[in-house]
């Protein structure tokens, strides 16, 4: 019994030099407990130990200034490769909302959209996908108060050139990195910086060095996107089965051959979900963009809220969603389509949908000329329910304004203002013994270094008391949505038409402008706390249910078998079998799940935070760009420790398991 | 096996040209000579905007409008991205405003008559219960009533975002109020909380400006400080209290100006021409605003309206 005991306490050695570190706390130098302050690059200048600040801005303006060749500086570089965007962005937009300016031709008119759209959906899948499709672009034409259809457009015509864009870079890198080893040990520390960078971190360095518009937008979107199609490419080929190239191989496929017409065909299902990430990732991006100048619904819905219209801004948000989900079935089912036989006979027999594509556009060409309302439905025949959803937002918030009240005066004296005074009390040296420890049990010396370094930096950069503010908020909702979103899982994962439902409520809430529901939080908590981890809680509750229900579901189905017959209760089985099994999954679901923490405890600056997130605001409206990208690099730092100790941990799992050798 | 690669190779650029034509033969004219004017979030700015840039396009310019952040916006002008900026308000941007003329690039053009003011703000109904109201001491003897589970017995004031740089912390201790600033990361999120307090009626006292929509919606008023006095922000002796600066109201008659690039004149004179001739008074801010907000106009059928009720004031701006 003893020898238990024992066991569990040398298990857990590495939290004891951390917690003796804290107790000792009155003792330590002063040095030791808030990081110190250095007179590098000039006594009282700088907040911390190293001017990382004035490092990047030194860089910033020696790029901006400086000739490189002589000839042009690297800023003229960088914009007039950014203004190659504009090629294309000039045919999207003047295709779906400007009309041509050198022929006389308007924008598409919406009945040819709508016709379009359900024979595209027709040919690639069938009515369901049609049907989809159909509403999608009834809903954008018919609630077009103040006009959703031209603001979708807008939207759409950035989206057409941002998903393309990213998807080419990213599989691009992605056989870089799955071709060459060295190529991958750059891409990945580059790709983890590059997910967890706040966005406004970059926003600064985008417009000094692509200007702004909607060019910059799509700039800022695809390095957003980019990294998830990167990341399943190098997945998708290294896992790429022998058996299928060795085909390739014996049917004597050159090294284009073999790429093109045997590995990436082969790596379809991975390429598939990046395709899906790309274009999640580019309409969450739809908001953000419109800070440095894309128009269309993300800037119409910061207006909107910043009066309070929120049944307005929801109805855009909607819009967001239906886009959205629209694009990833569609894009889904082109990656899945088979090829079909040829049929013989006359074009319209060959080609039934194309023939129909060009009836629908000869039509709907004659209609627009004959009615405007073929162009764009007038104000008289379209619908708005935001009325409505003001009235029922209203009635919510008052109705439980003071019930809630009493909750969330609770919760802040009791559990959220100890928990801050506690993340506030650790002295920074034992944060990063902590972490060094855990390194050390986990990945032995070099992880321990790795991750101490990483600590190491966000203390020397001197806004170690804003970091630790952050992490105390994502820390706590991390546990709050973990205690919500696996319970949930569990139930979900039981039953297929279960499963497909939370997933698909999932899909609509990552995809669902964050921003909207700022605002109805602070109706509810107030600016307080509360308010914020409630709106970090609803979006990183996401990737944890989606993860634990994708490990409950892939526990293969022998043990499963197995364990039935030995005689195992449902409970046992769940408990005893398959959360075991699933346990690296989810602990994969825990290291998204503090990467949607670390990106919404930014948006949730919009509330009123004390933590890093305000300082960001503040580089953003000085134009301290160096300020914003050192801020937005101890965020990532953040993300990029728990990473680092997260997937070890879970390799270290698979093993036991004897999932992975 | 080279051979299948070169036609391969052929096959991309051939489409490479294709897809070059295409767009080449259907893109719009290059966009150098359009004039950029940004738009933000706030329905008087965007109405604005688009009056301007209709008076703009009465002379023959093009315009472009940029939905840009009302912060970085400075820069972006500085840098050549944006040509003109017509709402610059001083209480909010005038930091930013300033640093941007401080590097070159950007011209200080001129002042509206339109005064902005901006400062501690209150519902109505709150006099009820708070007698002497708009005074700030007796404000300060009911700070009591604004407290929170979370602000140590203090009053809380609902302050705007740090970046907009009051000086309201500083002021609550000059004048030796119990009161706690706590920043709103949005103007969202200060309308959000006066919203639901003004629903259950419950005290609250927040940030404040205007002409806004606010003046429209919800009945309230100003806190009436010391008077504001260039003095107050420079010389500690000044005001109530001798030992501190900031022992007053924000400037009751702020700022609203124009900035353009400094490329502007040179670029297309004529619409620097008009830009160095307008003018918006209060009314005319506090009905952009209105048209959309109260009214429920779209922004372009508001900047019709307001250029149709308006053309003797704005004809002389175009001569």
């Amino acid at each position: 019994m003893n020898n238990i005991i024992f066991e569990r306490f040398k298990n857990y050695w590495f939290i004891y030099p951390f917690i003796l570190l804290w107790i000792i706390k009155p003792f330590l130098p002063e040095w030791g407990v808030v990081p110190p302050k250095s007179c590098l690059g000039g006594c009282g200048t700088i907040e911390g130990m190293i001017p990382f600040v004035q490092w990047v801005n030194n860089l910033i303006d020696i790029l901006r200034n400086y000739e490189i060749f002589g000839f042009f500086t690297f800023r003229e570089f960088t914009r007039s490769i950014a203004n190659l965007i504009d090629i294309p962005l000039d045919f999207t937009e003047a295709l779906l909302y400007k009309g041509f300016n050198t022929i006389p031709l308007g924008p598409m008119p919406w009945v040819m959209i709508l016709g379009l759209v359900i024979i595209l959906g027709l040919y690639l899948r069938g009515v369901n996908l049609a049907i989809l499709g159909g509403a999608c672009v009834l809903y954008l034409a018919i609630f077009s108060l103040r006009g959703i259809w031209t603001l979708s457009m807008k939207t759409l015509a950035a989206i057409a050139v941002s998903v393309p864009l990213a998807v080419i870079i990213g599989i691009l890198l992605g056989i870089l990195g799955a071709k060459f080893k060295i190529a991958e040990r750059l891409l990945n520390p580059l790709l983890n910086i590059l997910q967890s960078l706040p966005h406004f971190s970059y926003l600064i360095l985008v417009a000094i060095f692509c200007g702004v518009g909607a060019k910059a937008g799509v700039i800022a979107t695809v390095i957003f996107a980019f990294p998830p199609m990167t990341r399943l490419t190098i997945l998708g080929l290294k896992e790429l089965s022998s058996e299928i190239i060795e085909a390739g191989r014996m049917n004597g496929c050159n090294k284009w051959q073999m790429l093109f017409k045997v590995e990436l065909p082969g790596a379809r299902s991975s390429l598939m979900l990046g395709i899906n990430q790309v274009i999640m990732q580019c309409l969450a991006m739809v908001v953000i963009a419109s800070f440095i100048g894309q128009p269309g619904l993300g800037h119409d819905l910061l207006a909107r809220l910043q009066n309070l219209r929120l049944g307005q801004a929801f109805e855009i948000g909607v819009a967001v969603v239906f886009i959205a989900i629209t694009l990833d079935r569609y894009s889904q089912a082109l990656v899945l389509k088979e090829p079909k036989r040829k049929i013989e006979g006359v074009f319209w027999k060959r080609n039934p949908y194309l023939f129909g594509a060009l009836i629908i556009v000869v039509f709907s060409f004659i209609l627009s000329l004959l009615t405007a309302a073929a162009i764009q439905l007038p104000k008289e025949y379209t619908i708005s329910i935001s009325g409505y959803l003001d009235w029922g937002i209203k009635f919510i918030t008052t109705s439980l304004f003071v019930p809630l009240g009493i909750f969330r005066d609770f919760l802040l004296v009791y559990f959220f203002m100890p928990t801050k005074a506690m993340f506030q009390s650790m002295p920074w040296v034992a944060v990063i013994v902590l972490v060094g420890c855990a390194g050390w049990k986990l990945g032995k010396f070099k992880l321990a270094m790795t991750v101490m370094f990483f600590i190491f930096l966000i203390a020397a950069s001197g806004y170690w008391v804003r970091a630790m503010i952050t992490l105390y908020m994502v820390s706590v909702a991390m546990i709050i949505s973990v205690g919500f979103g696996v319970p949930v899982a569990i139930w979900a994962s039981r039953k297929k038409s279960t499963t497909k439902l939370i997933l698909n409520i999932c899909d609509t809430f990552q995809t669902f402008p964050s921003f909207i529901y700022l605002l109805p939080a602070v109706m509810l908590f107030q600016i307080s706390d509360v308010s914020a981890i409630f709106a970090i809680v609803v979006y990183a509750s996401i990737p944890i249910t989606r993860y634990t229900i994708f490990g409950l579901r892939n526990v293969p189905s022998q043990i499963i078998e197995a364990a039935k017959m030995s005689g195992c209760s449902e409970s046992q089985i769940l408990w005893k079998v398959r959360m075991p099994l699933a346990f690296p999954e989810i602990l994969l679901g825990i290291n998204q799940t503090l990467m949607f923490a670390l990106f919404m405890v930014m948006i949730a600056g919009f509330i009123g935070t004390v933590d890093l997130s305000q300082e960001i605001f503040r580089a953003l409206s000085f134009n301290d760009g160096g300020k914003g990208l050192v801020i937005g690099l101890c965020v990532s730092l953040i993300g990029l420790t728990a990473d680092r100790l997260l997937v070890e941990w879970s390799n270290i799992k698979k093993k036991e398991f004897g999932l992975i050798k | 096996m080279k051979h299948s690669f070169l036609v391969l190779r052929a096959k991309f650029i051939a489409l490479c040209f294709f897809i070059t034509a295409l767009f080449s033969a259907s893109a719009n004219a290059d966009s150098s000579g359009v004039i950029k004017i940004p738009t933000h979030n706030w329905s008087s700015q965007l109405v604005g905007a688009e009056v301007v840039g209709e008076l703009f396009k009465m002379v023959g310019e093009k315009i472009e409008y940029v939905s840009m952040d009302s912060q970085t916006v400075y820069q972006a002008m500085a840098d050549g991205d944006i040509d003109i900026v017509h709402e610059v308000w001083e209480g909010a941007f005038g930091a930013s405003f300033d640093k941007a003329v401080a590097t070159g690039g950007v011209i200080d053009l001129l002042t509206h008559d339109a005064v902005t003011r901006e400062d501690w703000w209150y519902p109505v109904y709150i006099e009820e219960v708070c007698p002497g109201l708009p005074d700030w001491e007796a404000l300060a003897k009911c700070s009591d009533m604004f407290a929170r589970a979370d602000s140590g017995g203090k009053g809380v004031f609902i302050g705007g975002p740090v970046d907009w740089l009051k000086h309201d912390a500083e002021k609550v201790e000059a004048l030796g109020m119990n009161f706690v600033v706590r920043n709103a990361g949005s103007a969202g999120a200060i309308w959000a909380e006066l919203d639901a307090a003004v629903a259950q009626k419950k005290p609250v006292v927040i940030f404040n400006w205007s002409p806004n929509f606010i003046g429209a919606k919800y009945e309230g008023k100003f806190v009436e400080f010391p008077k504001h006095d260039p003095k107050c922000t420079s010389d500690a002796s000044w005001g109530v209290n001798p030992n501190a600066l900031y022992d007053c109201g924000n400037p009751a008659n702020g700022y609203l100006k124009i900035g353009v690039n400094k490329d502007f004149e040179k670029n297309h004179p004529k619409a620097f021409n008009i830009a160095k001739q307008m003018n918006f008074s209060g009314p005319d801010i506090d009905k952009m605003a209105n048209y959309v907000d109260t009214d429920g106009m779209e922004i372009s059928e508001a900047a019709q309206q307001w250029l149709k009720d308006h053309k003797s004031k704005w004809e002389k701006w175009i001569k």
